[in-house]
């Protein structure tokens, strides 16, 4: 007879309550999404795009260390902390977001492209 | 008095263990599933509009996945100001700039090879990291009392009213959030002033179609173009004539 | 319902718990396709009427009722078009997007006490943003429709919508602010007993941001006089002139659906909700609304009374549309930067001086305390009883308690 497999893998069967680490995973898997969003596009709003899912990946980390549903027996939670601090973010992240948007439309406004490959005026 | 129904017995104890099926897990699997899938979408798609659509299903998803985790406020924060403000002024600028030729912009081969890698690497560094901590893979049990807004709204005055974190004593004076609340709101307000001057329309002498075709084209066909421009409006350019 | 579905009928937990959800989801999608179906009835004949003719008259007997469904059953029968050059995937999406929203912000409004889909902590909230999800739609339908007259009204929509969500946020805070608590349950609970009590007579201040407020949803729906986005003698239709046949209902339904929701919100935050003029079942007896003790005919009169006053709300839109003309982009712009925010902002404060001045109300022992729930959590966990005597915070709240 097997032993019975970790609750974070029969979570998968949805039989067993969540964790923290499944919404670690879930975080990782938008964070990393973002980073290769930043990294491959050439659009410049398809690099902000993967700078909002990183952020959100980080934000999903928060919030689940922040949840009291999802905190095991006897170790309590961040509680209100983790709820401010992603609060926090999600403001920064619109600011961010209009000033970069700003930025772009500059560029485009004076170069006619979006296109970061050819934001290399400045290259030696 | 109603008998019982079978159903449910029928239900539970037939083909489907239907009764064991935990909805919140259910619902995680979901949103989940959503965010995960939407985010790979946006990494894959070429289209930067796609693109866009993607983000706001993967961000509405992540708002589904707060209010899960039992944080409504932030969860509605997210819907409000991320998904309802940040990602309708991506789409703005996304139709803005959205002419012909950047919509689809595909990245050399060697560079999405190379980002794969690195991507994947990351992404098994973090799940290692986030599974290796044995208090973070046990679920809660028992009953925890649903969650309210009202200690993080007066939280973000100054006041706590939460139970301090373990480890504390239970009349640790804590700071509340005002100080950064008052920052963050004098930092969008300097953001708001300096993004509308930054994207601010700049008066332009000539037309952006000129100046574009001057760099092109000869000066006599741009002086052609610029009397066309001026002579619009009289009949003159459908007879043929140039000024 | 659940608890109904556990005791009566011994449906197990999770099952009453799926049943319930399931009825509660078709019982909001009927009143959004009913009340749509009604309303562009309603609106026929009202604009009839207001401009001296008489509407439909022949379509199911004397006042042409059915004339509604008669339509449903042309557009389903339409041909499928999309334009050559539109993005399949967007253009199919777009109506979806803009119904789910208005659909999804059904979730959490009250038509009687304790009859809601999810009673969230943080509901109101979650309404206005939801409701500023359905721009969405509007903008994917405008680029995917591949054409200008559809990018031009989606864009001056998205505009218009984005810049009013700000000066609706602040008109919502204020009942909220009276009541302390963003459950929209509490706030109409708060407002229970006679017409006096309604916020919107609790103060000249809420009594003016009941107005703005109008004015904001008004133009967030994008009825007129703020209807350029769909501007028939300027735009073609706006963002769904591409659209024919069952996708352009998808549409109807979801601007009907807004409007209602807007009046119904309007009801629960400042008309008392399911309270009307008089409080009858408490004068007649029957017990307060308060959890399974309340009798299914209370609650019904409520459902009775919250419908009536949104519908009140959706007629009188119908009759500013067809009354005021329309008003030009930069207008729009100027009366929500230019008033309706200043204006909020103003009331806001008024509201808020009035709360710390007068907490009681104006008539001194008549009034109702608001800060029960802000007072219960300081005296509850972590709060005064735990703080040390030096937390000068607690202290300075705890002087306007009474």
């Amino acid at each position: 007879m097997m032993p019975a497999p970790p609750p974070v893998l029969l979570a998968l069967f949805v039989t067993e309550p969540v964790s923290v680490a499944h919404y670690l995973v879930v975080g990782a898997i938008l964070f990393t999404a973002g980073v290769a969003c930043m990294a491959t596009k050439r659009n410049a709003l398809g690099v902000l795009m993967g700078i909002e899912l990183v952020l959100n990946g980080a934000n999903v980390n928060f919030v689940a260390f922040a949840s009291p549903y999802l905190a095991a027996d006897g170790a309590r939670s961040l509680g209100l902390d983790g709820q401010a601090i992603a609060l926090f973010v999600i403001l920064l992240a619109a600011a961010e977001a209009a000033v970069a948007l700003a930025i772009t439309l500059n560029f485009y406004n004076n170069h006619a492209t979006v296109d970061v490959d050819r934001a290399d005026d400045l290259k030696g | 008095m109603m008998p019982t129904i079978p159903i449910a017995e029928l239900l539970a104890g037939g083909v489907l263990p239907l009764a064991a099926i935990n909805f919140h897990t259910l619902f995680f699997l979901l949103f989940a599933a959503v965010a995960c899938g939407a985010a790979v979408a946006v990494v894959a798609a070429d289209n930067v509009v796609r693109m866009a659509l993607y983000l706001v299903l993967s961000l509405a998803a992540t708002a589904g996945l707060f209010f899960l985790a039992g944080a409504e406020f932030v969860g509605a924060m997210q819907l409000m100001i991320y998904v309802g403000g940040t990602l309708v002024l991506l789409v703005f600028g996304v139709m803005l700039t959205a002419q012909a030729p950047f919509v689809t912009m595909k990245s050399a081969g060697g560079d999405r090879l190379l980002a794969g890698f690195v991507g994947v690497a990351l992404l098994a560094m973090l799940v290692l990291a986030g599974l290796s901590v044995p208090s973070w893979r046990q679920p809660a049990s028992g009953a925890v009392p649903e969650p309210t807004a009202t200690p993080l709204g007066m939280a973000l005055v100054g006041v706590r009213v939460d139970q301090p974190p373990a480890g504390q004593p239970e009349d640790a004076v804590r700071s509340g959030y005002l100080l950064p609340f008052e920052i963050v709101s004098v930092h969008l307000l300097v953001v708001l002033v300096g993004a509308a001057y930054l994207a601010r329309a700049k008066r332009r002498k000539t037309p952006r179609a000129i100046e574009v075709a001057a760099s092109v084209e000869p000066p006599e066909a741009v002086a052609e173009h610029a009397a066309i421009g001026r002579t619009r409006a009289a009949a003159s350019v459908l007879t043929g004539e140039s000024a | 319902m659940v608890d109904f579905l556990t005791s009566t009928i011994g449906l197990s937990g999770w099952l009453a718990w799926t049943v319930a959800a399931t009825v509660s989801a078709v019982l909001i999608l009927n009143v959004i396709a009913g009340g749509a179906l009604v309303f562009i009835w309603a609106e026929r004949k009202v604009s009839a009427r207001i401009q001296d003719r008489l509407g439909p008259t022949r379509t199911g007997g004397r006042f042409g009722w059915l004339q509604s469904l008669a339509d449903g059953i042309k557009l389903l029968a339409k041909e499928d078009l999309m334009p050559e050059g539109a993005d399949g995937m967007l253009f199919r999406l777009a109506p979806y997007v803009s119904f789910c929203a208005s659909f999804c912000a059904f979730i959490a409004l009250p038509f009687a006490f304790d009859v809601v889909g999810q009673r969230l902590n943080v509901a109101v909230f979650f309404v206005v943003a939801v409701l500023g999800l359905e721009v969405f739609g509007v903008i994917l339908a405008g680029y995917a429709s591949a054409s200008k007259w559809s990018l031009f009204g989606a864009m001056r929509e998205a505009a218009q919508v984005v810049s009013y969500e700000v000066p609706l946020g602040m008109c919502v805070v204020v009942p909220v602010m009276l009541a302390g608590s963003m459950d929209m349950v509490t706030i109409a609970e708060k407002q229970a007993g006679w017409f006096w009590n309604w916020y919107v007579f609790h103060d000249p201040f809420t009594f003016v941001i009941f107005w703005v407020y109008v004015t904001c949803a008004v133009a967030s729906v994008n009825r007129a006089p703020f209807d350029l986005a769909e501007a028939e003698s300027e735009l073609v239709a706006g963002f769904h002139t591409e659209y024919s046949g069952l996708r352009w209902s998808y549409f109807f339904m979801a601007e009907y659906g807004s409007m209602f929701l807007v009046s119904a919100m309007a009801a629960v935050l400042f008309l008392g909700g399911w309270n009307g003029p008089m409080p009858v079942a408490a004068i007649l007896g029957f017990s307060e609304g308060t959890g399974d003790t309340a009798p299914y005919l209370v609650r019904l009169l409520g459902l009775a009374n919250l419908v009536g006053k949104a519908s009140l709300g959706v007629i009188i839109m119908m009759w500013i549309r067809w009354t005021l003309p329309r008003l030009r982009i930069d207008q729009v712009m100027t009366t929500c930067l230019k008033y309706c925010t200043p204006i909020a902002a103003v009331m806001f404060a008024g509201a808020m001086l009035w709360q710390i001045g007068l907490p009681g109300g104006l008539i001194p022992g008549a009034g109702r305390p608001g800060g029960e729930i802000r007072e219960g959590w300081l005296e509850g966990p972590g709060g005064r009883a735990a703080a040390p005597p030096a937390a000068d915070e607690s202290r300075d709240v705890a002087q306007v308690a009474p």
